[in-house]
């Protein structure tokens, strides 16, 4: 049953060969016998799951179902949901149960999805590979070794393992591509402003975007129809007609024209991963696409105006945290001082702290003009070079992270490297644009990801073009083993 | 030495919108703690501000009525700090770029000069809540009900030289803001409230001296006291060979004295950045003409009227347009009174004020009616009372006694304007005095008062005064 993807059981709930509660059931079961190797649930909701389960059955019965009714998911523990826990992978809101449901749990409610649980995440989303987790590490259902991959690692690893058909994620600067990538599944960061961010815990605002990850891009399309759509909440949501993202999963690639971004080719990509997307490449030639070089002279710009802009932003966002209304309190504070110091640097770990006091430099006096401005305008040319990338080609091509997953502890001590994952990532996190990572081969018996990256609001084109890829190879049909 | 004092003020004042300026919560004063607090009030994790409209035609509006520039895009930016009662640990507010700049507001002098008063900016921000020290035994309450009201920070050039100026401007912009319906100017509750900027400079210097900042000034009366008692207290430092600090200070009402507030512990650097939750704010030029439209006359545009339409001194009609209430009521004074607007004027601005003050009531409190104060006044045109009568009608109207007719009527007040009737009195006068009208008669002209006075106290006041004059004149 947990072979199938979200299409298939969409399919098999319409023809009953299966209940919702039946499939929430085999889920929880497998969660429970599976999931203590990969630590990818904080939270399981088995009550509220079966509950919504026998709902969903009910509206089947009644002829009210939707496309997705009683196909169970996860939410990233970044999205608040009432009266359950949202922790945001951190010490701080370990005590912390919503009084709402963010947008996207609101919709995926609407749309019939009974939800198995609250998926492991980098504390408030800062980390690539879930070792921030006030829960401990996620483990890559691949190798329980190596990381899977973050922010959105738990998320990223109960998918590839089976443990969820689809589940959401965030990404600010790659969190859902890179876990994606390196647990072997399809995941999507839309445009920003798709998705709404009402009731998803903020990191840094400009850039925070919610998304799908799931097996397929045809899952991804079904369930980014759930997720997308105008929330007059959110000021930055964009009020556009409704679309079907599944549209143009069946249109040919013939003539496509698709750049590949020099600066993506060069020094720092693991040669295993060059091989797997050169063949990627020559797969996509044979469907009739044309590829050509194109540059992004700003590319190399975008890793330290990101360590700028997303640390600036989330000083300011977590200035909330102050364990004055809720959240993490010390034990009897002195006074008002001894109260703010002791409950954030308590309730904090230290890749959170290090970015508040990063951000909070970046924006002071003195500091401000030199980085968060420049920081700004370098933004503004890289979108620069994606808009002029855009004239000439449809979509970009090119490796989601430089590497396979690495090994758990393997770039813990040393910030910049494990910043450097994200290398080819967070470029399109500071232009807007939409970005999918979808896997294309393995290397040394580890997923590697490709990264297919589009025009603002070209969801519809990247999904379709994954899916083209999908319908000729395996790569994404491939399970790790024990969790098959 | 000669000082010339320099004073700039920042007014907050408090938008009349309904819902708080990025949140659906109600905006009303006065009730219990944190029930009028939502989500995004208590800056819970994921939630989002959502600009608030109708503030945003609030401050359109002032900026027109001071004919200031109104920005095509404005920014709100994120002024950050840790205080318990700013639930976010930053204020939304607009920093590098106000929705409103380079506005004017012209002022009376005392000596009934006029002076230009430049307005630097009004931006628009979110008030913060407020932290509650009684009653909690130590601890420290927090009231978020007030987080997120809509202020309308309105600061002026360092244009004003003198305590009194300074409430001039004050007063000016308070009438201002009632006028144009965004403020309810209620200082008590804080809806208008100031904090004054306040230096020296020995005159005829053209650079500024250091100047402390006064906070929180909610009452005309303490704004005044506040800087006069700081420009001294600056005058004596400087001619002492001291110098004056650069330091926020507070006005303690009780002792008549500014002092330093407690010191934080370190320097704020607010690290002010644009709001990324929310975009820019861009008004296009339908959107201000529409808010123009709405604009009501202004004070400067109704004095000026007054003075022409009912033939009003500067004086007058600027003392009956301070407020819109008063100058409505005035106008249906003399809309009812079917006579000169003076007199309409001068019962306004005099008994009627006078009774008003007594009583402590807004002028919207009066018990007497626009239309029934006319109506008295109708009565003194055509002769049924005197002016003098009148005033003693007044006061049984304002204690509920009824009408103008009702009360002379009851009273029997009536005027006496029968020429016979009156010639009768006269006559017993001069019987009764001979004395007086033999000295009189002989050259003594001020006992003509005393005559009028004998006749006025026998017909207990109801006697004509002008025929009595004209009667007196032939008899004596």
């Amino acid at each position: 049953m947990h072979e199938k993807t979200i299409a298939e059981l969409a399919a098999a709930l319409q023809a009953r060969e299966v209940s919702s509660v039946e499939l929430t059931e085999h889920y929880l079961r497998r969660i429970e016998t599976l999931d203590d190797a990969l630590n990818g649930y904080i939270t399981v909701t088995a009550e509220q799951a079966l509950e919504a389960a026998r709902a969903a059955d009910e509206a089947r019965a009644q002829g009210r179902a939707g496309p997705l009714t009683g196909v169970p998911v996860a939410h990233k523990d970044i999205f608040c949901t009432e009266g359950v826990r949202t922790s945001c992978g951190s010490r701080m809101l370990d005590n912390f149960v919503a009084p709402y449901d963010a947008g996207v749990v609101e919709r995926f409610k609407a749309a019939g999805c009974p939800v198995l649980g609250k998926t492991n995440m980098d504390e408030f989303a800062m980390g690539s590979s879930n070792e921030t987790s006030y829960y401990g590490p996620v483990k890559n259902p691949w190798d329980t070794e190596r990381v899977p991959g973050g922010s959105s690692g738990g998320s990223a690893a109960v998918v590839a393992a089976r443990l969820a058909p689809g589940a959401t994620g965030t990404d600010t600067g790659g969190s859902i591509r890179q876990p994606a990538a390196l647990t072997g599944i399809t995941g999507l960061k839309p445009t920003y402003g798709r998705v709404s961010r009402w009731g998803m815990v903020a990191f840094a605002s400009s850039l925070d975007q919610g998304g799908p990850m799931a097996r397929t891009a045809e899952d991804c399309a079904l369930l980014l129809n759930v997720m997308a759509g105008f929330d007059r909440r959110d000021s930055t949501s964009l009020e556009r007609p409704g679309e079907d993202f599944t549209t143009a999963l069946d249109r040919p690639v013939k003539g496509l024209r698709v750049g590949l971004p020099k600066p993506f080719f060069g020094e720092g990509m693991a040669p295993a991963v060059a091989r797997v997307l050169e063949e990627a490449i020559d797969h996509y030639r044979g469907l009739g696409v044309e590829f050509r070089e194109v540059d992004l002279p700003n590319a190399g710009l975008a890793v330290p105006a990101y360590y700028v802009v997303a640390p600036a932003e989330c000083s300011s966002n977590l200035a909330r945290f102050d364990g004055v209304r809720y959240g993490y309190r010390c034990e009897d504070p002195r006074d008002l001082l001894d109260l703010y110091t002791r409950s954030r640097g308590e309730g904090f770990g230290a890749e959170v702290q290090r970015r508040i006091m990063v951000g909070t430099y970046a924006l002071s006096a003195g500091y401000f003009d030199a980085y968060y401005l420049k920081a700004q305008k370098i933004r503004r040319l890289i979108a620069d070079d994606f808009a002029r990338a855009f004239q000439e080609v449809d979509v970009l091509l090119g490796p989601t992270t430089p590497d396979t997953a690495f090994r758990l502890g393997e770039k813990t001590d040393d910030p910049v490297s494990m910043y450097l994952s994200d290398i080819y990532t967070i470029a399109v996190n500071l232009a807007g644009l939409p970005g999918m990572s979808l896997p294309a081969g393995l290397a040394d018996g580890l997923p590697v990801g490709m990264q297919l990256i589009g025009n603002y609001f070209d969801e519809a084109r990247l999904l379709g073009m994954a899916h083209q890829y999908q319908m000729g190879t395996e790569w994404h049909r491939m399970a790790p083993g024990g969790f098959n | 030495m000669q000082w010339e004092t320099v004073i700039g003020l920042e007014i907050h004042a408090q938008l009349a919108t309904r819902s708080k300026i990025f949140s659906g919560a109600s905006t009303a004063y006065g009730a219990a703690p944190n029930t009028q607090a939502c989500a995004v009030d208590l800056g819970l994790p994921g939630v989002l501000p959502v600009l608030n409209e109708g503030a945003v035609r609030m401050a359109v509006k002032l900026g027109l009525a001071i004919g200031a520039d109104i920005a095509p895009r404005s920014v709100f930016a994120r002024k950050n700090y840790f205080y318990p009662d700013l639930p976010k640990g930053y204020q939304i507010s607009q920093y590098e770029l106000p929705v409103v700049s380079h506005g004017r507001l012209e002022i009376e002098l005392e000596d009934g000069q006029g002076k230009t008063v430049g307005i630097t900016r009004a931006h628009l921000e979110e008030d913060a809540g407020k932290s509650l020290h009684e009653d909690f035994h130590g601890m420290t309450g927090i009231d978020l009900n007030r987080a997120g009201t809509p202020l309308l920070e309105i600061v002026s050039e360092p244009d004003l030289r003198s305590a009194r100026e300074a409430v001039a401007y004050m007063k000016k912009l308070h009438s201002l803001v009632r006028y144009l319906g965004i403020c309810d100017g209620n200082m008590q509750e804080g809806s208008f409230r100031c904090d004054a900027n306040v230096s020296v400079r020995p005159r005829g210097s053209d650079t500024f001296g250091t100047r402390t900042e006064i906070k929180n000034l909610n009452s005309f009366r303490f704004v005044e006291r506040a800087i006069d008692y700081e420009v001294e207290r600056q005058i004596d430092v400087l001619e002492g060979g001291g110098t004056v600090v650069q330091e926020t200070r507070l006005f303690d009402p009780d002792q008549g004295e500014t002092r330093p507030m407690r010191s934080k512990e370190e320097a704020n650097d607010y690290r002010y950045f644009p709001d990324p939750d929310l975009l820019p704010l861009d008004l296009d030029a339908a959107f201000i003409e529409k808010v123009r439209a709405t604009l009501p006359e202004l004070p400067d545009e109704k004095k000026q009227r007054f003075m022409e339409q009912y033939g009003l001194s500067a004086y007058d009609a600027g003392v009956l347009t301070a407020s819109r209430e008063m100058a409505d009521y005035f106008e249906a004074v003399a809309e009812a009174c079917q006579g000169p607007a003076k007199t309409a004027a001068n019962w306004v601005m005099g008994e009627l004020s006078a009774a008003l003050n007594k009583d402590g009531l807004d002028i919207g409190d009066s018990p007497v009616t626009a239309e029934a104060l006319g109506g008295l006044l109708r009565r003194i045109h055509d002769n049924t009372i005197s002016g003098k009568i009148a005033k003693d009608v007044f006061e049984a109207m304002w204690a509920g006694e009824g009408d103008a007719d009702t009360v002379i009527e009851a009273k029997g007040l009536k005027q006496i304007t029968d020429t016979g009737a009156i010639e009768q009195v006269i006559d017993e006068v001069m019987r009764d005095h001979p004395q007086q009208l033999e000295q009189y008669r002989s050259g003594k002209d001020k006992l003509f008062g005393f005559f009028v006075g004998q006749v006025m106290k026998r017909t207990g006041g109801k006697a004509n005064p002008a025929q009595v004059n004209e009667l007196l004149k032939g008899k004596l």
